[in-house]
């Protein structure tokens, strides 16, 4: 369960985000929605402790993150862009992480690493690889370790049909289990079976963070891109 | 900690580059040695070579290395792990592959030419001149986002350690001829690791003698153990101040 409260932050003279508070429950399949530049992106690198926040506080299961750096063996975070040494394989980034993280000899979650086809890749240098594939490799890293938070940044971003439906059927699979799924996207048709919740920001400040039902009563709308595309048309009207 | 200054080294041998540089200074050392006759001699043509070349390969190569792996550094800041760990784990990484670098380039042919003092002490300046300048260089490229600008500062940071402080100091010591400033000269050597580096390997060979009055008081303290170990220790310091600073800057950076 993650609690931000209050969190500001400022880049210079843009003021990425401006007194945002959210609380996520486990469970729950959270949408982070919202035009570019929002925030969204800043918000979840704060949640990680990429980046620290000006003021306020964010809690993880309870306890400050500021400091704190174990809380992250329970996330499972997949980037936007996924950056990895060039002149290392597949293989040895996946063998790497292993290394470093499973400490506790956690059972791994290999499904993806198969259903992507990343084993027939093993020997491939990241530097040969394809934008799409490095994506995969991203999305295998992030639920490996079984984690009980899931924060996927633009998941399918770059991924072909065949495998956004992989990754899709996964996200599924892992809310069932109870897991805590934060999901960025612009691609909104793709979240509409996967989201109880929708938190839209607007210019770093929350603009409302609705269940998905409440959301399309709202609007009116039954797609979820509809609903946000009224919404984000009234806040243009009322500028 | 280790497993990450495993992975570090692995990368970095993989480029050839520290490769290079090891056969570079073999072939350079081993030349010297064997064009003088007299290995003292060698020793002082390898000595000043040396305190141009080895700062340069470190501080170019750490800083280049660093800001090629940003990737790599973004990855596991997500991670649960310490940026502590991080950081300093690069750092022994680098400091690891090109401290090994000299020492074999230029460690085997010193070892198997001039065991003596002189020689031993100039490895170990050449040792401790590599690490010194890895941690300048974390320091410059951990404050610079800019990989180009880092690269720059970088260079002008060596320019400044090997050239502009000897220039700065000799303009002072004319401006100030009429004063006794020898001991404030011990001082102020202090400032710059490779002037350190030099003086201690000096003294150790008898040209010292040809340095004049300077020479006599330089050898007065430097020439003594206590000076020596104090020398030693500034070396050291040298290491540890921009190595803890750079960390101190890395933990609080935003990624």
């Amino acid at each position: 369960m993650i609690i931000a409260n209050n969190i500001n932050k400022q880049f210079g003279k843009l003021r990425a985000l401006d007194n945002v508070s959210i609380t996520c429950n486990k469970g729950e399949c959270i949408a982070l929605i919202g035009p570019n530049g929002s925030g969204k992106t800043t918000f979840i690198k704060c949640i990680l402790g990429m980046v620290v926040c000006d003021s306020g506080f964010i809690t993880f299961n309870g306890k400050n993150i500021l400091h704190n750096w174990q809380y992250r063996a329970d996330i499972g975070y997949m980037p936007q862009i996924g950056r990895y040494p060039d002149n290392m394989t597949i293989g040895q980034v996946l063998d790497m992480m292993k290394d470093i993280r499973n400490k506790n000899g956690v059972q791994l979650d290999e499904e993806l690493v198969k259903q992507f086809g990343l084993d027939q890749l093993l020997n491939k240098r990241m530097r040969t690889l394809s934008g799409g594939t490095r994506q995969k490799v991203s999305a295998s890293l992030a639920f490996l370790f079984n984690p009980g938070v899931l924060i996927l940044d633009e998941p399918t971003a770059g991924l072909d049909p065949v495998a956004a439906e992989i990754l899709k059927e996964k996200i599924i699979a892992e809310k069932a289990k109870g897991k805590l799924i934060l999901i960025t996207s612009h691609v909104l048709s793709e979240l509409d079976e996967l989201v109880t919740q929708v938190i839209y920001m607007q210019d770093g400040k929350l603009c409302f963070h609705k269940n998905i039902n409440d959301l399309r009563a709202d609007t009116g709308e039954e797609k979820l891109s509809r609903a946000i595309a009224s919404v984000m048309l009234k806040k243009q009207g009322t500028k | 900690m280790k497993k990450i200054i495993k992975y570090v080294i692995i990368d970095i041998l993989r480029s050839r580059i520290i490769l290079a540089y090891t056969f570079f200074l073999l072939l350079l050392s081993f030349t010297i040695f064997n064009l003088e006759d007299n290995s003292a001699k060698g020793l002082l043509s390898l000595l000043n070579i040396i305190l141009i070349i080895v700062p340069l390969m470190s501080i170019l190569f750490s800083a280049i290395y660093v800001y090629n792996s940003a990737e790599f550094l973004e990855l596991l800041v997500s991670q649960p792990l310490k940026r502590n760990t991080i950081w300093l784990s690069i750092f022994a990484g680098l400091a690891c592959s090109l401290a090994l670098a000299f020492f074999i380039g230029v460690g085997i042919p010193v070892l198997l030419y001039e065991f003596t003092p002189t020689g031993l002490t100039m490895l170990g300046v050449g040792l401790l001149l590599s690490v010194i300048f890895v941690a300048i260089a974390l320091l410059a490229t951990v404050k610079t986002r800019d990989k180009a600008k880092g690269i720059g500062v970088a260079i002008l940071l060596w320019l400044y350690f090997s050239l502009l402080f000897d220039g700065l100091v000799l303009f002072i010591l004319f401006q100030f001829a009429d004063y006794p400033l020898e001991k404030a000269m011990i001082g102020i050597s202090a400032f710059n690791p490779i002037d350190l580096g030099r003086i201690l390997v000096l003294l150790k060979m008898e040209v010292s003698a040809l340095m004049g009055y300077t020479g006599a008081v330089f050898k007065d303290f430097f020439g003594t153990a206590a000076g020596f170990i104090i020398a030693v220790m500034v070396l050291i310091l040298w290491i540890i101040l921009p190595a803890w600073l750079s960390t101190r800057k890395f933990n609080r950076k935003d990624l």
